[in-house]
């Protein structure tokens, strides 16, 4: 149907165009745009746009009460809001550092002359693949601070675990530890096809050059991997600051409030029927990932003009 | 793949050097990746009691069959439904989208328009902006989609574009224009050149995105528990959340449970390994 009305106005246009056939009709028609813009912009951009003016109201989805500012004043007013906000730059940041330092360590060895590759390579990257919730209750047992296979491990060596996921504050790095073993896969693997585009010519010369492993490194691979690097730590990031499925499955955001998010914040105030504030909490979810992400976008674009 | 192991000509030929590395990663890896899901699969054939002790004792009795039987039985056999659920939205949500994207990467790619500034934005708009939840469910209830599974269709289509569409637009870019040139001189029309001539050629991106899109809605979680409440539409994901405090008790049905949600991703990723990691870096670094 919607192609439809795409063609009928393409056809309207050329009519007006017909004497002086100075343009063909393209064989790219912009109405090919159409069937996926039309999804796109009701189920994602209308939402988006709406949300800029529910986060301003009191909503109960049927009536909407203007009040201003008054969610987002409320929003850094609850001590528990706050430390949502805060978590969130902690686990993005967290996550995002450890899965592209740990990628990249982990894709050079991947790439490099040893045995058991291929198989290291499937170990690694399985778990992207495997449901998070499921992920997170395995990890939930096993963190069990007494009867939990980490602990009892621990025990054996003669260190007292700590309470991974019942410890205040270290419950959201526990989970974020998590969500690193689950994704550092992807972050692998894109390093992988970074280091393989570097031609070997590069390395020879380096070699040559008397440059010692740990130089062929830091020389060759970081500054050539830049693509990659860029890839990984903005997905990452991204990803990092708007999850909650693992948190969810671990933690609930608790003990307590000390391992919510925004995004998990913004389901329990969902789950409790405030809409505006919930919405609230979604324009600050945008606002922070804009924040981070494109002055980061930025400077690593102004670097490789500088490269 | 086969360059990957070309890259390193060797310094000197340390035969050791490469196996005591290799050795010693995997035994690494075996702690860190494999003994997860050696646990998961464990407490799955044990009894209650056995596994909520959580460790790693062999089982005093194996009950996988019995465990398995309880939890499909469940609830009124809800894990079939969740399956069935599932299994639409993921087939009906990825066939949508992998028309729909290669459509938009194809007239972004080719064609030279003002417009292609904007598409470009939107596209990368929808990678960064998190969806608005609660006005996304306002509009689905407009639209009488909400707790529907096609709404759910329709939202991880919305949802999936983005990246979809970047992925087609950078292999779209590797195939030759005079290919649909030639077809076009032959007075095929729009739709004929973009479905006989373009589809076919994006197969290998096509079999990516189909395996990396089937996996995550089939894995999703947040959306379902956003827009497909009620207890007739419940998807995979959200059985194992459901089971959770009713299987408080029950570690070995639980994870059953995760046991049985991870293995179609398990299949996919037998039968499609190399696809994914091949398709991934492909269209994440040039990207």
């Amino acid at each position: 149907m919607a192609a439809g009305v795409g063609l009928s106005s393409a056809d309207v246009r050329l009519q007006g165009r017909a004497p002086g056939r100075t343009r063909r009709r393209s064989p790219y028609p912009t109405w090919f745009f159409l069937p996926a813009a039309v999804i796109y912009g009701a189920l994602f951009l209308l939402p988006t746009v709406a949300s800029l003016w529910f986060s301003l109201t009191r909503w109960t989805l049927f009536e909407a009460e203007f009040i201003g500012f008054e969610n987002f004043r409320q929003f850094f007013r609850e001590p528990f809001l706050v430390q949502g906000v805060v978590n969130t730059l902690i686990y993005g940041a967290l996550t995002s550092g450890l899965k592209t330092v740990l990628g990249l360590l982990l894709a050079v060895l991947l790439t490099g002359n040893i045995l058991f590759r291929g198989t290291l390579r499937t170990l690694v990257f399985f778990p992207v693949l495997v449901s998070t919730i499921g992920v997170g209750f395995a990890f939930e047992a096993m963190m069990h601070p007494t009867k939990g296979v980490i602990n009892v491990a621990l025990e054996a060596v003669g260190i007292d675990g700590p309470g991974w996921i019942t410890n205040p504050s270290l419950a959201l790095v526990s989970v974020a530890l998590v969500d690193v073993w689950k994704g550092v896969g992807l972050a692998t693997v894109i390093f992988m096809a970074g280091i393989v585009s570097i031609p070997a010519d590069y390395y020879e010369a380096a070699r040559i050059d008397g440059a010692t492993r740990w130089q062929l490194f830091w020389r060759v691979t970081v500054p050539l991997v830049r693509p990659a690097t860029v890839t990984v730590v903005t997905l990452s990031l991204i990803g990092g600051l708007r999850y909650f499925e693992l948190i969810w499955a671990m933690t609930g955001g608790g003990p307590g409030f000390s391992s919510d998010v925004i995004a998990s914040v913004i389901y329990k105030q969902y789950q409790a029927g405030f809409y505006g504030l919930a919405t609230a909490g979604n324009v600050i979810l945008f606002g922070i990932i804009a924040l981070v992400v494109l002055p980061l976008t930025w400077w690593f674009n102004r670097r490789e003009v500088d490269l | 793949m086969t360059a990957m192991s070309a890259r390193r000509p060797r310094r000197r030929p340390t035969k050791w050097r490469p196996i005591v590395t290799g050795a010693l990663a995997m035994a690494v890896a075996f702690v860190v990746f494999v003994v997860p899901f050696l646990f998961i699969a464990l407490q799955a054939v044990k009894n209650r009691r056995d596994a909520s002790r959580l460790n790693f004792a062999w089982p005093s009795e194996w009950q996988a069959w019995q465990n398995f039987r309880d939890v499909i039985s469940e609830r009124n056999y809800m894990l079939l439904l969740a399956y069935f659920n599932s299994t639409v939205i993921t087939v009906g949500a990825v066939a949508l989208l992998i028309v729909l994207a290669a459509m938009v990467g194809y007239v972004l790619q080719r064609r030279r328009s003002r417009l292609n500034g904007i598409v470009m934005a939107l596209v990368l708009a929808g990678l960064m902006i998190p969806p608005a939840v609660v006005p996304t469910i306002w509009v689905l209830q407009g639209l009488g989609l909400f707790k529907t599974i096609h709404g759910m269709i329709l939202i991880q289509v919305a949802y999936g574009l983005s990246f979809s569409v970047l992925l087609y637009r950078a292999f779209i870019a590797t195939i030759p224009k005079e290919l649909d040139e030639a077809a076009i001189i032959d007075g095929a029309k729009p739709l004929q050149v973009f479905f006989r001539v373009i589809l076919p050629l994006l197969r290998p991106v096509t079999v990516t995105l189909i395996v990396v899109q089937s996996i995550a809605i089939f894995n999703d979680f947040t959306n379902p528990l956003y827009y497909l409440p009620g207890r007739e539409n419940v998807t995979v994901q959200l059985t194992l959340y459901n089971f959770q405090s009713q299987f408080s008790s029950q570690m070995n049905l639980l994870f059953m449970n995760v046991l049985l949600v991870t293995i179609p991703p398990l299949i996919v990723f037998i039968f499609f390994n190399r696809q994914i990691v091949a398709g991934m870096t492909a269209g994440a670094v040039k990207g």
